[in-house]
């Protein structure tokens, strides 16, 4: 089976530090106030997986997560 | 100076205002965390003071039990009465009024609304590096730090920058005149309320593109915000968004001027600073908030009275073992680092992104123009007191050109 990641950001969480985007601009994007989400359906290509991990590592409010499917 | 008597003894009559705190508050919070972690004081009426990142967390997440009605500590607490508005929302609000006066601010102060500013700060760094030009010896903080977020907010506000004195003489009474009898601290913050009224008056008269006319035009509760209303939000930016600011470049800076190491690095790898100015900010943290204790509880063993006031110390929180590995050494290129400079929960900074930019412009424009420096006098060196803390005196001596 193809392994495959995807990210997500829990919005009741989330509180627009940025963290996501500015640490994996590839993976996130900014909404008009400022809240990260995924960019499209948050696959993770295997070359962003260290950003992945940056960014699940470095949500001040652990917001970003990881869906294995 | 702080009107208190000195503190002997941190764990049981600590004082966030005395000046060994100003002068290097790591040693304080890593003996309480490891020994006490949530130390009380009987001054100001009452206060906790937790120093664990995990227990900073919590209090910070938990508005059922602690209020924001008043955040910064002096003997005045705002009355139960105000909440859940409070007297500068969204800052001093509570659920669930505290979302909606946060919504007028997000997007002005989204990434994309900040990254609009960023040539005009820029140029501005350049313009203050340009007037310090052929001084062998300049002060950082003075002549540099201070002016940078001044200028951006007044800008943004449309208010004249050739007032910036008056906005920071305001900002100081407000955070460090904290040991002042009430009617002087009201007293002193009169002058300010009379000056944004008349530029008020003069935006609804003639609005026009800034953020003084668009919070004129914002909804709570859906109806629009008065003058008074507009007033008060002024004020917060004011306070929160200046000497915050300022403390995180001076300190910033300080820290490069005595870490050479680390200077070269930024210089040779540009692309790093991202990176390094979370490091800085996580170290450096200046800023430590508080919140009033809504109902007499125990809280985690603490016995908690209505009132009692809570520090939340931030940059204590910052510097925890317990979180972040090599927790007291800069490490300039840390990738994991899930600090809370900008707080954490609901009141995360809404002018976070705005602080970032700014600092990473200015400590840019700086190590262009001055790539190797040192601090002229280490011992004159001056933390300001109270809640936000960073370098107010800050002699830097560069090589003279040949
Ligand atoms: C390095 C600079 C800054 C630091 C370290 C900082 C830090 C903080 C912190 C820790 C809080 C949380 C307050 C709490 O939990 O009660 C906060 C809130 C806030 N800050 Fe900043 N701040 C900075 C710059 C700014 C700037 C430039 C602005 C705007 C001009 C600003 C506007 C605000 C506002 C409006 C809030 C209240 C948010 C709310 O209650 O929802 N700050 N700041
Ligand atoms: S880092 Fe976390 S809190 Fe910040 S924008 Fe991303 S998901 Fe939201």
């Amino acid at each position: 089976m193809m392994w495959r990641m995807n990210v997500h950001v829990d919005a009741d969480r989330c509180q627009g530090h940025g963290r996501c985007y500015l640490t994996a601009p590839g993976l996130f994007e900014a909404d008009d106030l400022g809240s990260g989400r995924p960019i499209g359906d948050g696959a993770v290509p295997v070359a962003l997986q260290h950003d992945a991990r940056l960014a699940v590592a470095n949500c001040p409010e652990r917001a970003v997560s990881f869906e294995g499917t | 100076m702080g009107l208190h008597d000195r503190v002997t003894d941190w764990a049981r009559d600590f004082d966030h205002t005395d000046e060994g705190w100003a002068a290097d508050p790591y040693p304080i919070w890593d003996e309480l965390r490891s020994t006490c972690p949530v130390a009380r004081s009987e001054r100001y009426g009452g206060v906790w003071l937790p120093t664990r990142h995990e227990d900073v967390v919590a209090i910070a997440y938990d508005t059922d039990h602690f209020s924001s009605r008043s955040v910064v500590v002096s003997k005045f607490r705002a009355p139960v009465e105000i909440a859940p508005v409070g007297t500068a929302p969204p800052i001093s609000s509570d659920p669930p009024f505290h979302k909606q006066a946060r919504k007028v601010l997000l997007p002005v102060f989204s990434p994309r609304a900040v990254s609009a500013l960023e040539p005009s700060t820029r140029a501005y760094c350049e313009e203050l590096l340009e007037q310090m030009r052929g001084r062998e010896v300049v002060d950082a903080a003075a002549d540099y730090a201070q002016h940078i977020p001044v200028r951006v907010i007044a800008n943004m506000l449309g208010l004249p920058e050739a007032d910036a004195d008056v906005f920071r003489g305001f900002v100081h009474h407000v955070l460090e005149g904290v040991s002042l009898p009430i009617e002087e601290r009201v007293a002193g913050m009169l002058p300010l309320f009379d000056y944004l009224e008349k530029h008020i008056a003069d935006h609804v008269g003639n609005p026009r593109d800034d953020l003084i006319s668009l919070l004129l035009d914002s909804e709570v509760d859906g109806r629009k915000l008065d003058g008074f209303e507009v007033a008060r939000m002024i004020l917060l930016l004011l306070i929160a968004g200046i000497d915050t600011t300022w403390s995180a470049i001076g300190a910033s800076l300080w820290h490069l001027a005595r870490t050479p190491a680390d200077r070269r690095r930024l210089l040779a790898e540009p692309g790093l600073m991202p990176v390094a100015v979370e490091e800085l900010l996580r170290a450096y943290a200046p800023v430590t908030m508080a919140r009033l204790v809504k109902e007499d509880m125990d809280w985690n063993g603490c016995p908690m009275k209505a009132d009692d006031w809570v520090l939340l110390p931030f940059p204590s929180a910052n510097r925890d073992p317990a979180a972040f590995a090599e927790a007291d050494t800069v490490v300039i290129d840390r990738e994991v680092n899930r600090h809370l400079a900008f707080g954490v929960g609901i009141h995360r900074c809404v002018g976070s992104h705005l602080a970032r930019m700014e600092l990473t412009v200015a400590l840019g424009a700086w190590l262009a123009a001055i790539p190797d420096f040192e601090l002229a006098e280490p011992a004159a060196v001056r933390w300001s007191e109270g809640q936000v803390r960073g370098p107010r005196i800050l002699a830097i001596r560069r090589p003279a050109l040949p």
